[in-house]
């Protein structure tokens, strides 16, 4: 008997499965730095929650939603790791685990699992953690580069925490002889990952690796990342032209924080992103602006997460105004 | 040819090739003990049937003539025996009705001339040209088949400046196309000549896929001496084949939505076809074989290009290409992207078969599916420029009235979309059904 289907009769080499594992592979050097920086409260933190949404997601297939487990397409441990990495080192564990349930239970599975969620679930679960626990997610353990068994918990700000309580007239003191307490890093350390911050936020170098392969593996194009950070670039620089402030100091803001984590791989989640080419510009612009508005105009030093939450609502309207041009038909109808 | 390649602008994908036989050089496959002949192997009616069971039938005999404009002559393929007149299952599983001959030695048609030289001088003229097209059957043999004569004259009021010559065979594993181009490119031209002189074009363009070198030598070589031909290379991208993105490529010209090639002057027509056209018009040949390419990774010991009479059973080429036909266990008439899969091996040959793919167990099975993941990428390789999954949720959640809106008749069934997905969601199949939908609510 010979069988039979429909055309066509061949599969890209690329599944969900094997998306998801590029994502992992891209997301392993920012976990390596943050362990190298915090220790092994870092690690803990991490295994905590890949752990935590994987058995979310089991436990939600089995039993809520009566259908096969979706765990192999290690979207859940994809979560896991982006969760993990916007929550500090040492985080308490069974914080985390509310951040998994807010994540994968009330972000991605109520709303029929992968690829049907509105809002991006790892940022889902920070923010609700953030607003939850103001005081230990935002208490930032001091980076010990190589001191894996690191237990002193002396605790600073994030770069973009001392950036925001600067002013302009302790400005110039401030960075050149840390007469305040607390004293920018230099350029450097902050590329590398040197520095206080969320776990996968602090090392633009590995998230720039990850990056790299996600282009080469062609998991993802250059537009949102880019315009993303463009945008904000933009924006940042003209307020630095205008203001003259050490506040808009554009390669701080660029080397720290959640900007490089979200707009590489948060911002460019496909569910919550755009299907067009134009969508997805119009998407990573609108992050730019208000990452830059809530970073410059409110009481948070990060707009990162809140940016692409509020873009995310906006994504089904913008799918319906960027609908690619067809072919043989000349646009005017949108 | 220093030039890069030229493509379409708007989507495409690229395909692992598997072009195991581009340089396998075409063999004649021989004669089957019985060739089952279907009366329909076109676009349109089916013709009428002008022999009985009993008679005695020549190669090149006409055994069937086309029923109105939109129809085809059907010639005698080898010579025999007229034994069964019957509906037998096709290779799509549906029933067609075939003329089965015995085979009896291989006596040709007087008329036919079937000495090797190449007869370049074009003395036939423009209304004989399209009158031997149509006597002699021939079809667009690019898959599609179109009746050639139809498009090898203009109708009132339309105006053609270019005419193409499809030489590019974007799908996997086939190289019948190919072939044809390395061992006969001075026919082709010729060919391509004998159309150009019907449709009263000047400008010929043949187009040719970057990954097939040694045709473009040869075609290069073969229309050096005439002005009016150029030959153009294109990016080895799917489906860079299809004739609206061709016409693109070439020309720049988009054809409108739901408009034909010749509203925007152009006329494409496929290699093989264009073989077939000389070898009717210079040698009084009507269309009764074709070359079939038969391949597959592993299954096939011995993948080879065929000349292949039509109504050959598909069992005969492939008892010739290996000897375990046990590992073989899914057949594709045609390319493997576009390509029907067949119920059955006895499945014949037609005019419009340009490979029989052998698939084994690993490669017959297509994955299970799973939810989509909003990525996007149907919409981004889509070479028309639609968005498969729109379609595809639109007929999930029964919203009929947004098929129109998402401009679904304009798909060309590429299968790009299907084949891209990584949840594997039978996106082209929506996209079918969606056309379905759309031609039901027009009918009512």
């Amino acid at each position: 008997m010979l069988k039979i289907s429909t055309a066509p009769h061949l599969n890209a080499p690329q599944s969900t499965q094997s998306i998801m594992r590029d994502v992992i592979i891209a997301l392993i050097p920012a976990g390596i730095v943050s362990v190298c920086v915090f220790g092994l409260s870092a690690l803990i933190v991490i295994l905590t929650s890949v752990a935590g949404c994987v058995a979310i997601e089991y436990f939600a297939c089995k039993k809520l939603l009566h259908c096969p487990p979706t765990t192999w397409d290690l979207s859940a441990i994809v979560t896991g790791l982006l969760l993990a990495y916007n929550l500090p080192a040492g985080f308490p564990i069974w914080m985390t685990l509310i951040g998994c349930l807010v994540a994968v239970g009330l972000t991605k599975m109520t709303y029929g699992g992968i690829g049907k969620n509105i809002f991006n679930p790892a940022l889902a679960g920070r923010v609700f953690l953030f607003i939850s626990f103001p005081v230990e997610m935002t208490t930032w353990p001091r980076p010990h580069l190589f001191d894996f068994m690191n237990t002193d918990m002396q605790t600073g700000a994030t770069t973009l925490g001392i950036l925001k309580h600067l002013d302009a007239e302790t400005s110039a003191t401030a960075l050149t002889h840390g007469s305040t307490s607390e004293q920018l890093p230099d350029y450097l350390n902050m590329f590398i990952g040197n520095i206080g911050g969320s776990l996968g936020e602090i090392s633009t170098l590995a998230l720039l690796l990850g990056f790299i392969y996600m282009l080469y593996r062609k998991i993802i194009s250059w537009h949102i990342p880019v315009y993303y950070v463009g945008t904000f670039f933009v924006l940042t620089s003209i307020h630095w032209l205008i203001t003259q402030s050490p506040q808009a100091e554009i390669l701080t803001h660029l080397l720290s924080g959640g900007l490089m984590l979200g707009a590489i791989f948060m911002a460019t989640d496909y569910t919550t992103s755009p299907m067009s080419k134009q969508g997805r510009i119009i998407f990573a612009v609108g992050c730019g602006i208000l990452t830059y508005i809530i970073r410059f105009y409110s009481p948070y030093p990060e707009g990162v997460s809140f940016a692409i939450l509020i873009m995310n609502g906006f994504v089904p309207l913008i799918d319906k105004i960027s609908v690619p041009r067809v072919f043989g038909v000349r646009r005017k109808q949108w | 040819m220093t030039d890069k390649p030229k493509t379409f602008p708007i989507g495409g994908i690229h395909i692992d090739k598997h072009k195991i036989t581009s340089h396998k050089p075409i063999i004649d496959a021989g004669l089957p003990e019985f060739v089952y002949i279907p009366i329909k192997q076109h676009i349109g009616a089916p013709a009428k049937i002008m022999v009985k069971i009993g008679d005695k039938v020549k190669v090149g005999t006409l055994l069937a003539d086309a029923d109105g404009i939109v129809s085809s002559d059907i010639h005698s393929s080898v010579s025999g025996e007229v034994v069964k007149i019957d509906d037998i299952v096709n290779v799509d599983a549906y029933y067609s009705t075939m003329i089965v001959i015995k085979v009896e030695g291989d006596e040709y048609e007087a008329s036919i001339d079937t000495t090797p030289s190449v007869i370049k001088k074009i003395t036939a003229e423009k209304e004989d040209i399209i009158k031997i097209i149509r006597s002699s059957g021939i079809v667009g043999m690019g898959g599609a088949g179109y009746p050639t004569p139809i498009k090898a004259a203009i109708p009132e009021g339309k105006k053609v400046d270019t005419l193409i010559l499809n030489g590019i065979e974007c799908e996997a594993y086939l190289t019948a196309d190919d072939r044809l181009m390395v061992e006969h490119s001075e026919e082709i031209v010729i060919g391509a000549q004998i159309l150009a002189k019907a449709l009263g074009v000047k400008n010929i363009v043949i187009a040719i896929d970057e990954n097939k070198p040694e045709a473009i030598k040869k075609m290069q070589k073969a229309s050096a001496e005439y002005k009016q031909i150029s030959v153009i290379v294109c990016e080895s991208k799917y489906p860079q084949g299809a004739e609206k993105q061709l016409i693109k490529t070439i020309t720049g010209r988009e054809v409108p939505s739901r408009k034909l090639p010749i509203d925007v002057k152009c006329i494409v027509q496929n290699v093989g076809t264009t073989f077939a056209v000389y070898e009717a018009v210079q040698k009084h040949k009507p269309l009764f074989e074709r070359i079939v390419t038969v391949s597959g990774d592993d299954t096939a010991e011995n993948p080879q290009n065929f000349r292949v009479r039509v109504g050959t059973p598909a069992s005969f080429l492939i008892k010739k290409v290996t000897k375990h036909p046990s590992k073989i266990s899914k057949v594709i008439f045609g390319g493997a992207m576009m390509g029907l899969s067949a119920v059955n091996m006895e499945a014949p040959i037609t005019k419009l078969t340009s490979g029989i793919l052998l698939f084994n167990t690993k490669d017959a099975d297509k994955p299970r599916d799973s939810a989509c993941i909003r990525c996007a990428r149907c919409a981004d390789i889509c070479p028309m420029g639609l968005q498969p999954f729109a379609i595809a949720t639109a007929l999930r959640n029964h919203n009929l009235d947004d098929l129109p809106k998402l401009h679904t008749m304009d798909c060309i069934e590429c299968g790009s979309c299907s084949y891209i997905c990584p949840a594997r969601i039978p996106l082209l199949d929506f996209c079918k059904l969606g056309k379905l939908e759309v031609r039901k609510s027009l009918k009512k």
